[in-house]
């Protein structure tokens, strides 16, 4: 038995695998996985390709998989069930599997992880990928493939998901020799947290997992055409100091880059050297304090007055991690037309993509920010501040004259603005709010203050109904600490909501506040403003003075969740702080709202902001020497 | 629009024409002509992509092109600095009467005749596109039967070579 290691001798050597994990997961984290760094050497072991999938998503860090097995990747399930390292939760649907991972890695920063069988398995993958690239996060999906000698046979539950997922992936693999699976997994890993962050698929057929391999760890990336530049230019860094410096009417734009990039905190010390406005897109809300006074909120189709306006009229434009989506820009022609543009992001692709930089910045943010910090200090030394005085009295007349606001419902129902204000108040700035896409989406986005970066999740970019329960329930399992409401509407409710179930058995005590309005509620608002009120296919039957299908509060209970009507003002406050006080079980609370509310303020689609509507039929009266 | 010449260096991996390809159909340029093919690096291919497309256009797919992670090196060739080829086999009817009055077209156009049978002949020529069409035009009025033509190849001029220089950087990487 002189083989044989001790008790003491197993636990040193877990513990020391702990500790490089623990390295080569921060690494990860912060863009540099240096494989090679993270001595010492795991294996050669003798596994099959299946136990090589786990070991690899061991020895990397993963605690957390979001995923359901069938036929091709059940040799992947059987080790899995051993692994001490990895929680694998069985979710009732891919995509809720998918989006959870994407709501883990927007709660923690890290990678999220799901994992799907073949064919249908993969194709159900789709939606929760395709919404991960638009909105750069990262994540790594894990399929199955039929057996090798399937691959193009049309063999029961095979379906081409790399060729599928070519357009929606920052990258993918297709794995069928064993012995690629450590590297090519380390390689997932590192492109989707490195650079401009993104979705991976590994699709690994089944003969591969069942083969007998070696594993070991860590693994040498090859991977020669994908270096991602961090580092700005020095030049274009003194340039913008010095257009910053100068500038008369600045704007910072700040977009979800700043978030993935983790340099809120940069940002808030450029916020306060400079001096200029910020504005935070949807994707960015949270980067900066929404208590900060520089802050003039939202910009875009449903953002301030305020913040819509300083765009128009800057004379300098500073994007930092934003993209000119058409959603901020209007009519891109005339989205501020006035301003030089820096444009800071990582993907140099993005600048000059919709308006042309005056000064384009690729690197990360946070060393973008870093390094503009000091030249700004040195010309604020050298030209003394910049003189803004005259532009911010202007913005503080905006911002008296068109705050933040609406007015109640005339039909006299519960008004969903009110609910989503109290709710935010009442849960604070250390809750995760999280949400689905439509009227609940932007409610959610003008009326909860945040403070945190990661604070404030939803689909962004691919406008993914659905999203708000299982990417809640992702968050919630990643800040397991953290209240995590999904701000939901009745409509992406019934989408998705199959993942109570998950959250139910799997103590994941998320809170769903479902913002009835008994309709597909954004899709209704634009047939009343441009379709002649005709409500075609908007009613869904859910709210006041209808049948009620389903039942919220039934199908919470069905669901083994505490489920809360409220159609009154008067409950709100209860109804929320009852929520917010259970905490071993998920609550869904049926707010039925008045239908007739509407998001305000409104830049139509593909429209100049300049005509952006505070409420229906009043647009501000602009300076007329502008 | 104005046509331009992109040499995509790649790793010689399966699917890695789906990706460039899918991307020009994705954002919405058109491919004028492509050919791939290997280097002289085992590890690399080389892909020659033509495109119409504006400046401002050329850029954006060029970036978009980088970011595909297979993707090592894109250089744009400039015609006055580059030598461009195509390479054409054409079956051309050529009987008893004509057929000297095609082997005179293909003689002018140094071009060669690589099958003969007694109704036609197939040519092969290699040129720029510019000569290639000519060629064409100028056995029209024999009767063309059936073309075939290669996507154009480019190479820069002079002694410096972008493959050396992009598997170098690749092997340093590595």
């Amino acid at each position: 038995m002189t083989g044989t290691p001790t008790p003491a001798q197993i636990a040193a050597r877990a513990e020391a695998r702990d500790q490089v994990r623990t390295e080569l997961r921060s690494r990860v984290v912060s863009g540099k996985a240096e494989t090679e760094a993270a001595t010492p050497r795991v294996g050669p072991e003798e596994v099959t390709g299946a136990q090589s999938i786990v070991r690899s998503l061991e020895e990397i860090g993963v605690d957390t998989v979001f995923g359901i097995p069938g036929g091709a990747i059940l040799p992947l399930y059987d080790p899995l069930m051993d692994s001490a390292k990895l929680r694998h939760i069985l979710v009732r649907h891919e995509q809720g599997g998918g989006h959870a991972a994407s709501g883990y890695a927007h709660a923690t920063g890290r990678v999220g992880v799901t994992m799907a069988t073949s064919g249908p398995g993969a194709t159900n993958l789709v939606t929760p990928i395709a919404d991960a690239h638009m909105d750069s996060i990262p994540l790594v999906a894990i399929t199955g493939q039929v057996a090798s000698a399937s691959i193009g046979t049309d063999a029961f539950q095979e379906a081409d998901i790399v060729g599928i997922t070519l357009p929606i992936t920052k990258h993918n693999f297709l794995v069928t020799d064993p012995a690629d699976i450590p590297r090519t997994i380390a390689e997932a890993f590192h492109i989707a947290s490195t650079g401009r962050p993104g979705p991976v698929l590994v699709d690994i057929s089944k003969s591969a997992m069942q083969s007998r391999t070696t594993f070991s760890w860590p693994q040498e990336l090859q991977l020669p055409g994908y270096h991602p530049v961090t580092k700005p230019h020095s030049k274009q860094i003194r340039e913008a100091a010095r257009l910053l410096a100068t500038a008369k009417r600045p704007v910072l734009y700040v977009g979800g880059g700043v978030i993935r990039s983790g340099a809120a905190n940069l940002l808030r010390q450029l916020v306060d050297l400079s001096g200029a406005p910020v504005v935070t897109t949807l994707m960015a809300r949270g980067a900066v304090p929404d208590s900060h006074p520089q802050h003039l909120g939202m910009p875009g189709m449903h953002g301030t007055v305020p913040a819509v306006a300083a765009l128009q009229k800057a004379d300098l434009v500073f994007a930092l991690g934003a993209r000119f989506d058409d959603r901020v820009t209007g009519k891109l022609s005339s989205f501020a037309p006035l301003a030089a543009i820096i444009h800071a992001d990582i993907d140099p692709a993005e600048i000059g993509k919709n308006r042309e930089a005056d000064v384009p910045i690729v690197g990360d943010l946070r060393e973008v920010i870093g390094d503009l910090l000091p030249e700004l200090a040195r010309e604020h030394e050298t030209h003394g501040k910049p003189d803004v005085e005259g532009w911010w009295h202007q913005l503080d007349e905006w911002r008296r004259t068109y705050p933040r606001g609406y007015t109640q419902p005339e039909d006299g129902h519960l008004s969903p603005q009110h609910v989503i204000q109290r709710l935010g108040e009442m849960t604070g700035p250390d809750g995760i709010y999280v949400a689905g896409v439509g009227q609940h989406q932007m409610w959610a986005a003008q009326f909860i203050s945040y403070e945190r970066p990661n604070t404030w999740i939803n689909s962004g970019g691919l406008g993914t109904m659905g999203y708000s329960v299982p990417a809640a329930m992702g968050a919630k399992v990643g800040q397991p600490d953290r209240t995590v409401w999904a701000i939901d509407g009745d409509g992406c409710f019934q989408m998705t909501n199959q993942e109570l179930a998950t959250c139910a058995i799997n103590d994941i005590p998320i809170k769903v506040a479902v913002i009835n309005n008994s309709s597909l509620g954004m899709v209704r608002q634009w047939q009343t403003l441009f379709y002649e009120s005709r409500y075609s296919n908007t009613d869904l039957h859910t709210g006041h003075g209808t049948r009620r299908i389903p039942d919220f509060v039934k199908l919470a209970d069905a669901y083994g969740c505490e489920g809360i009507r409220v159609e009154h003002a008067s409950e709100v406050d209860a109804a929320i702080k009852r929520a917010n006080e259970i905490d071993d079980r998920p609550v869904v609370v049926d707010f039925t709202v008045s239908r007739d509310a509407m998001v305000w303020p409104m830049v139509a689609a593909g429209v100049s902001n300049d005509d952006i509507q505070y409420a229906r039929g009043i647009s501000p009266a602009w300076d007329r020497e502008d | 629009m104005s046509r331009h010449t992109l040499s995509v260096l790649v790793e010689n991996k399966p699917g890695v024409l789906t990706r460039v390809a899918g991307l020009f159909a994705r954002r919405a340029f058109n491919i004028h002509s492509l050919a791939v093919g290997p280097t002289e690096h085992e590890e690399i291919s080389r892909i020659t992509v033509v495109v119409d497309v504006e400046e401002h256009p050329l850029e954006q797919v060029t970036k978009q092109l980088n970011k595909l992670i297979h993707v090592i090196k894109i250089v744009e060739l400039e015609p006055e600095s580059s030598v461009h080829r195509e390479l054409l086999l054409v079956k051309v009817r050529a009987d008893a009467a004509t057929r000297t009055g095609v082997l005179e077209v293909v003689e002018m156009f140094r071009a060669r005749v690589v099958d003969v049978v007694p109704e036609s002949v197939v040519i092969e020529a290699t040129g720029p596109a510019a000569k290639l069409d000519s060629l064409l035009a100028a056995l029209e009025p024999y009767g063309v039967r059936e073309i075939v033509k290669s996507g154009t190849l480019a190479i820069g001029r002079g002694a410096r070579s972008i493959t050396d220089r992009a598997f170098e950087r690749a092997v340093r990487s590595a």
